[in-house]
């Protein structure tokens, strides 16, 4: 952020605030495959490291299994899996991203796992397009919109709907 | 004004249905004929404080409500007037009425005013003793009594020659507003000696016009004492803004008279000017007709905030108990570092033994936490002896209700979902359990019913028992029934405690008339899902024309569960102990085939479903084992038995249920999941479910 260092006035924060909430959005990006996505910084309660899963069974194959975190039970969620790209290795760079969705009482964390994390951007609102119809591999509903950064395209999520898991789907019983 | 009092809000409301508990339960043991001067000073007291209290947060229509409650107690405490049954149940139905005001004003809802009135009439009806229901004072209810009885109690005339204070006592219209009760002022006066009070109720507006937490009425006060004026006009002192006040010496009557009552005009604008509650739900308290305009409810703001968030009450002693468990949580440790900083190998023992300590602590420590979360059973039990009343009442038959136990204590997740499937056992027995007093003579047992209701613990669990000594369930009739609603084969051979269970399936009742109490055939099998959602099962003994009781087995606590672990593959899984019946090797000659396709083992002489957890979980990892290896864990569902074929034991451990909808969803087959002593989690089986899944 380019706000000048000096003490801040009330109106000075009022200001800052009135800008992260208007015009300057962070994201966090990372990668899938060749492919780069991003999510709202704010959302984003951690990053982790692979590690193992306790499977739940019966539920869509994205969705591998839960682990303990810090004493809650969290769904870990394979976005790769889950957008249909091809399956890869988990390797030490595999990352799992937690992200909060929901809000007011009731905000749930999940883990989504990505190859690898690689920036924060600050994006104008602006500079965000809209998405459109890709008619491909990600069906555009978890998608917010599109920008560029640095000639890289990055895709912006939509925290909320990605984590929605169909509570109906019952595959292979 | 500037205080918030909405934060007060939660302990009022809980204060306030602690005090109509207490209320309640006083009125059943008067109506019992048990005429106790403590347990009338108990409801009065009950009564006080919610009056109290709620004058003090603005909601004036309870105030002015419980007053004339207050009124009638009051007059029942002094020997003014008699307990009668009709009083009594006037009583009863204005805890009801009140309870249901407080409970809207909690949910931020109009309060329901038409019931309102109507227990407000039939309170000052058996007030009034039935006479004068047209009478001027009683168009305001928080000035009737203001005004009625204090003349009445000194009604001869006194002589101006005597030593005191004549005072001209006018009230503005506010004064109610602002939580001052005139009456207590003229309590306090008449310490200091002989009051005589005359009240002026010309000011009283026409009824179209009349404002009910307004006070219209002035009195002139004669006062026979030799308290000095400062003694006197100390009394006044939370008043006097709020009042015209003239004192004069009983000798010098005459300059009284000047002293007129401000026109109620006058004063409207300083009303206006200074509203008391501007933030609270302002309602004008019931006139007494029905007919009176619609009830105004200004909710503040926060209407649509969220419900005011579940709390509890907890005994400080458990709150000291859980202090001290930390304090030795945090010396054990503390010595543990010590140990680590500079470990030899000789301090193993000393290792060893604070490792032992920590364990025992952090073991006593969580106990008391769970024990935070424990309540009495009373909590639910002290509901029932005023359904008893009432049902029995409303049924002409005469049960007493014994509560045993009641301070047996529970999870609070527990107490809250026990309470409707005990009111619709408790309702059954009422009903259908015991007979009309004729058929009780007739069967040669006392006239009066006994319902008894239970509360033990039996090893990690909870027993709930009602047992009642009425005409008991009949096999044969039960039998029939179930016959001719096609729900069980006409040539199928039922063990009594199967026919007992006939009661459990939806759609099954032998009440011969439908009541509004019970017999319409739905109930029992909620009642049965919602104990067994509880981790509970529920258990029937009767005998015909002796009886029936009617027993609920509840586990301590939801939070925690006694678990065996099992492996299936490289999966470990938690079956709650309270299910498994036994464990046993599987053997070649145990397994059969059924269609070819089911499986069945022979359990003694009984076969049982089979069902494998590898397959029904789609368990892929792990060295799969051989059709006819493993270990069959025989586990009860829904009333039935099953065995679940697992790779192999693990252990039994005490298991923390962490819920896994709150992040994820639920999960067919699961009940929970908890974290094992390693950090990974392990699911918890829930057995009733796969009973299901494994049938599809």
């Amino acid at each position: 952020m380019s706000q000048e260092n000096e003490t801040p006035t009330v109106e000075d924060i009022a200001n800052a605030k009135k800008n992260t909430d208007t015009t300057i959005i962070q994201y966090l990006s990372f990668v899938l495959g060749k492919e780069e996505y991003g999510v709202d910084i704010l959302r984003v309660q951690e990053i982790r490291s692979w590690e193992p899963v306790s499977r739940v069974p019966n539920v869509p194959a994205y969705e591998k299994g839960v682990v303990n975190l810090r004493g809650a039970i969290v769904p870990i969620i394979d976005l790769r899996e889950r957008f249909s790209l091809s399956k890869v290795e988990y390797t030490p760079l595999t990352v799992v991203v937690v992200l909060q969705t929901g809000s007011g009482n009731h905000t749930r964390i999940m883990g989504v796992v990505v190859d690898s994390v690689s920036d924060v951007i600050s994006i104008e609102r602006t500079e965000i397009q809209g998405a459109p119809d890709f008619g491909t591999k990600v069906s555009n509903e978890f998608i917010n919109g599109l920008v560029s950064v640095s000639e890289r395209m990055v895709m912006l999520l939509d925290v909320d709907k990605l984590l929605i898991l169909e509570n109906t789907e019952q595959p292979e019983n | 004004m500037s205080i918030d009092m909405s934060q007060f809000h939660q302990v009022f409301f809980e204060e306030c249905f602690e005090g109509l508990e207490a209320m309640e339960s006083g009125l059943l043991s008067l109506d019992l004929g048990d005429i106790d001067s403590e347990v009338i000073n108990t409801i009065f007291r009950a009564a006080h404080s919610i009056k109290g209290g709620s004058g003090t947060f603005g909601f004036t229509v309870v105030a002015g409500y419980t007053h004339i409650m207050e009124t009638l107690l009051d007059e029942m405490r002094d020997g003014r007037r008699q307990v009668t049954k009709p009083a009594v149940d006037v009583l009863l139905g204005s805890v009801d009425c009140l309870r249901d005001m407080l409970t809207s004003i909690q949910n931020e809802e109009d309060i329901n005013m038409e019931s309102a009135a109507k227990h407000q009439e039939a309170l000052e009806i058996e007030l009034t003793g039935k006479a004068g229901s047209g009478h001027a004072t009683e168009s305001t209810p928080a000035t009737t009594e203001d005004a009625a009885p204090e003349p009445e109690e000194e009604p001869e005339e006194e002589i101006a020659e005597e030593q005191g204070w004549k005072i001209a006592f006018c009230p503005y219209l506010n004064l109610l507003q602002t939580g001052n009760d005139p009456v207590r002022l003229f309590r306090q006066l008449s310490n200091l000696g002989e009051l005589t009070t005359t009240v002026n109720i010309q000011d009283i507006p026409p009824f179209s016009e009349l404002e009910p937490d307004e006070c219209n009425i002035s009195w002139e006060l004669k006062l026979v004492t030799d308290a000095t004026e400062a003694e006197v006009k100390d009394i006044f002192s939370f008043v006097e803004d709020d009042c015209a006040l003239e004192f004069a010496p009983l000798a010098k009557p005459k300059k009284v008279k000047k002293v007129a009552k401000p026109k109620p005009v006058a004063v409207v604008d300083e009303v206006k000017a200074a509203p008391v509650a501007e933030a609270e739900p302002t309602t004008p308290a019931a006139p007494a007709p029905p007919a009176a305009k619609k009830p105004v409810v200004e909710a503040d703001a926060s209407k649509n905030a969220p419900k005011a968030s579940s709390s509890i009450r907890v005994d400080t002693d458990k709150i000291d108990t859980l202090i001290n468990m930390v304090g030795e949580v945090v010396i054990t440790q503390s010595m543990l570092g010590l140990i680590g900083e500079n470990f030899t190998m000789d301090k193993v023992g000393q290792l060893k033994r604070g490792l032992a300590q920590l364990e025992r602590h952090t073991r006593d420590l969580q106990q008391s936490v769970m024990n935070i979360r424990m309540l009495p059973i009373s909590f639910v039990f002290s509901r029932f002896p005023r359904l008893v009343h009432d049902i029995s009442t409303q049924l002409s038959k005469k049960i007493t209700l014994k509560l045993v136990g009641e301070n047996t204590e529970v999870d609070k997740a527990v107490v809250e979902l026990i309470n409707d499937p005990l009111v619709h056992l408790i309702r059954n027995s009422l009903d259908h359990g015991i007979e009309m007093p004729a058929d009780r003579i007739a069967a040669g047992k006392p006239e009066m019913g006994t319902i008894e209701l239970k509360a033990y613990h039996r090893g990690g669990h909870i027993v709930i028992e009602i047992v009642d000594d009425g005409r008991g369930l009949d096999k044969n009739k039960l039998l029939a029934k179930a016959i001719e609603k096609g729900l069980v084969e006409e040539t199928a051979i039922l063990s009594e405690k199967q026919i007992f269970e006939l009661i459990f399936m939806p759609g099954f009742s032998t009440a011969e008339k439908l009541t509004d109490i019970s017999g319409r055939g739905v109930g029992m099998d909620v009642v049965r899902r919602n104990i067994q959602s509880l981790g509970g099962n529920i258990d029937i003994i009767s005998e015909l024309g002796k009886g029936t009781t009617i027993a609920i087995h509840l586990p301590l606590t939801l939070a925690i569960l006694d678990g065996q672990s099992v492996a299936v593959g490289d999966e470990t899984y938690i079956v709650p102990l309270v299910s498994i019946i036994e464990s046993i090797n599987i053997t070649e000659k145990m397994l059969n085939k059924v269609a070819g396709k089911g499986e069945t083992f022979k359990l003694r002489n009984e076969y049982l479903p089979i069902i494998r957890m590898r397959e029904i979980f789609n368990v892929r990892s792990g060295a799969a084992t051989k059709s006819n290896e493993g270990v069959i864990v025989v586990v009860e569902g829904q009333g039935a038995l099953c065995g679940f074929l697992v790779d192999e034991l693990l252990g039994q451990q005490q298991v923390v249920i962490k819920s896994l909808e709150a992040n994820y969803r639920r999960v067919e087959g699961v009940s929970g999941a908890t974290i094992l002593g390693d950090g990974s989690v392990a699911l918890i089986l829930d057995v009733p479910g796969l009973v299901r899944l494994s049938v599809r």
